[in-house]
């Protein structure tokens, strides 16, 4: 991108400013990337609540006779198996396995909803759209829907009384259509956090309304705006995957550890036989956890060594607040992805020791089971 | 945006004081508002021999890291002990009580060649326009 290129903004972009928000460009957009600390943020979502302005991301509509078999075709999850008011988390992937990106469906009555990252929303559009076959429409209206996620312990008391009562009683991946604050909107029990909480998709016209609602409805509960700052420490302390940084068009579901979105039992699927021959053949790297002995952070792009010989290279690698350490996510041969493995990290002149732990590194999260 | 006057500032965003002799560093208001949450600061040995704008420690935040450049050249002092068990000093008081080493400068003359509050002042808005 050009560094004069004007930044694209969300709805919010006002309540960012008069909040005091540190912005910076994310994928094209002036996103906030801090308030009032990383840190703070990261302990209001695990404690009470957060505010998120995700309205970055990307939302597709795709309609018609045969919809769910495209579908079905272009991503590798089992996404004729869901029904009306599932949400499911899947990988796109490139005839030769690599991950077009990773994204939600949706599934409503008569359409699905995708959720895209917005660093791929044209790349994503322009796949789909060579493989959409006729009598199938697929829509790209990212412009006017505004996404903003309320996630902690204390969510559902945020929108007790905002949001018709099912939504508070339903499971994970799950949603429901209906009024909050007063406005249409898709509320849906999803997250990027690892903690109980939702995403609410509404018109942009609509982000006042909706913006003052949750912030007084949620004084009492501790909510607060979070950056992505924090949203990155939140959902690396759970291991999610970062598009760009922990997967992209060169790793495979398999090695990302993702297999479990890859149904290799359906009949066809873009990028199954790949896939399947990967998983025969084995893999030669995996994407593991890192945990940091000392109190130096593993960080992208530093190379992984096993005494000495470079074995792999971290994705992303962050302090994590709620563990209390340094934890990182890496590629790494598999000979060296073994869990206890001691390897160390590259950080100019100094080592950083660490080991293979599993994932996630959090495990009290407030987050639902699915249902 | 001001900064204190009696300092000395390095494009890198440390500061240093010159107070009987020896310099004190730091990192200014600025750096920690672009770093974030800082959660580690790695410091020298005391007796280490610094070469002016070298590298003498490194910063961990929660998002990033950053190198420690020496604002003059000379011999590690002290060390801010306190920062090891309690890095968000550094966010809490940049100019105070998050200070990092105290130097005994090869040439005190040295600090000349630094910034001045207005300079720096002026640098950062340029970074900004």
């Amino acid at each position: 991108m050009e560094p004069t290129a004007t930044l694209k903004r969300t709805p919010f972009h006002r309540f960012h400013k008069d909040a005091g928000a540190k912005l910076v460009d994310f994928a094209g957009f002036e996103m906030p990337l801090r308030y009032a600390g990383d840190v703070r943020e990261h302990q209001a979502v695990r404690t009470c609540a957060g505010l998120f302005d995700i309205s970055h991301m990307g939302e597709f509509i795709v309609r018609g006779v045969g919809a769910a078999e495209f579908l079905d075709r272009a991503l590798t999850n089992d996404i004729a198996s869901t029904t009306p008011g599932q949400a499911m988390y899947t990988v796109m992937c490139r005839p030769d396995g690599g991950i077009v990106d990773d994204l939600y469906v949706y599934r409503s009555g008569d359409h699905f909803m995708l959720v895209v990252n917005a660093s791929n929303i044209a790349k994503d559009f322009a796949w789909l759209r060579d493989q959409c076959p006729t009598g199938v429409s697929l829509t790209d209206r990212s412009d006017d829907t505004a996404l903003l996620a309320v996630q902690g312990p204390k969510a559902s008391d945020v929108l007790r009384g905002h949001v018709p009562e099912p939504a508070l009683a339903m499971p994970a991946n799950r949603f429901v259509e209906g009024p909050l604050f007063g406005v249409p909107a898709t509320i849906a029990r999803t997250g990027y956090t690892g903690e109980d909480g939702f995403e609410l998709y509404f018109k942009s016209g609509d982000a006042l309304a909706v913006w003052n609602g949750l912030i007084e409805a949620g004084r009492p509960h501790g909510l607060e705006p979070v950056g992505l700052g924090a949203r990155d420490t939140l959902r690396l302390e759970m291991a999610y995957m970062l598009y760009g940084n922990d997967i992209d068009d060169t790793t495979s579901p398999l090695e990302a550890g993702l297999g479990w979105t890859v149904k290799l039992a359906k009949p066809a699927f873009t990028g199954r036989d790949a896939l399947a021959r990967q998983k025969e053949q084995g893999l030669t790297r995996r994407l593991v956890g890192l945990e940091a002995e000392g109190r130096r952070v593993p960080r992208h792009d530093m190379a992984v060594e096993s005494g000495g010989r470079a074995v792999g290279r971290v994705t992303s690698g962050a302090y994590g607040p709620s563990v209390g350490k340094a934890v990182a996510m890496a590629y790494v041969d598999a000979t060296s992805a073994a869990l206890g493995a001691a390897l160390e990290v590259a950080a100019g002149a100094s080592r950083i020791p660490v080991r293979v732990v599993k994932r996630p590194f959090y495990t009290h999260g407030s987050r639902r089971a699915a249902g | 945006m001001s900064y204190p006057e009696d300092l000395r500032y390095t494009a890198e965003h440390e500061w240093a004081r010159l107070e009987s002799g020896l310099v004190t560093v730091g990192i200014t208001s600025y750096a920690t508002e672009q770093l974030g949450d800082i959660v580690f600061v790695e410091l020298p040995e005391l007796g280490r021999r610094l070469e002016a704008m070298k590298a003498f420690g490194t910063i961990e935040a929660v998002k990033t890291a950053s190198d420690l450049f020496a604002p003059v050249a000379g011999e590690v002092v002290a060390i801010n002990e306190a920062l090891a068990d309690n890095p968000a000093l550094v966010n809490q008081s940049p100019f105070g009580e998050g200070w990092m080493i105290r130097v005994k400068p090869a040439d005190a003359g040295d600090l000349k060649r630094l910034m001045n509050h207005e300079a720096y002042a002026q640098l950062i808005e340029e970074q900004h326009a």
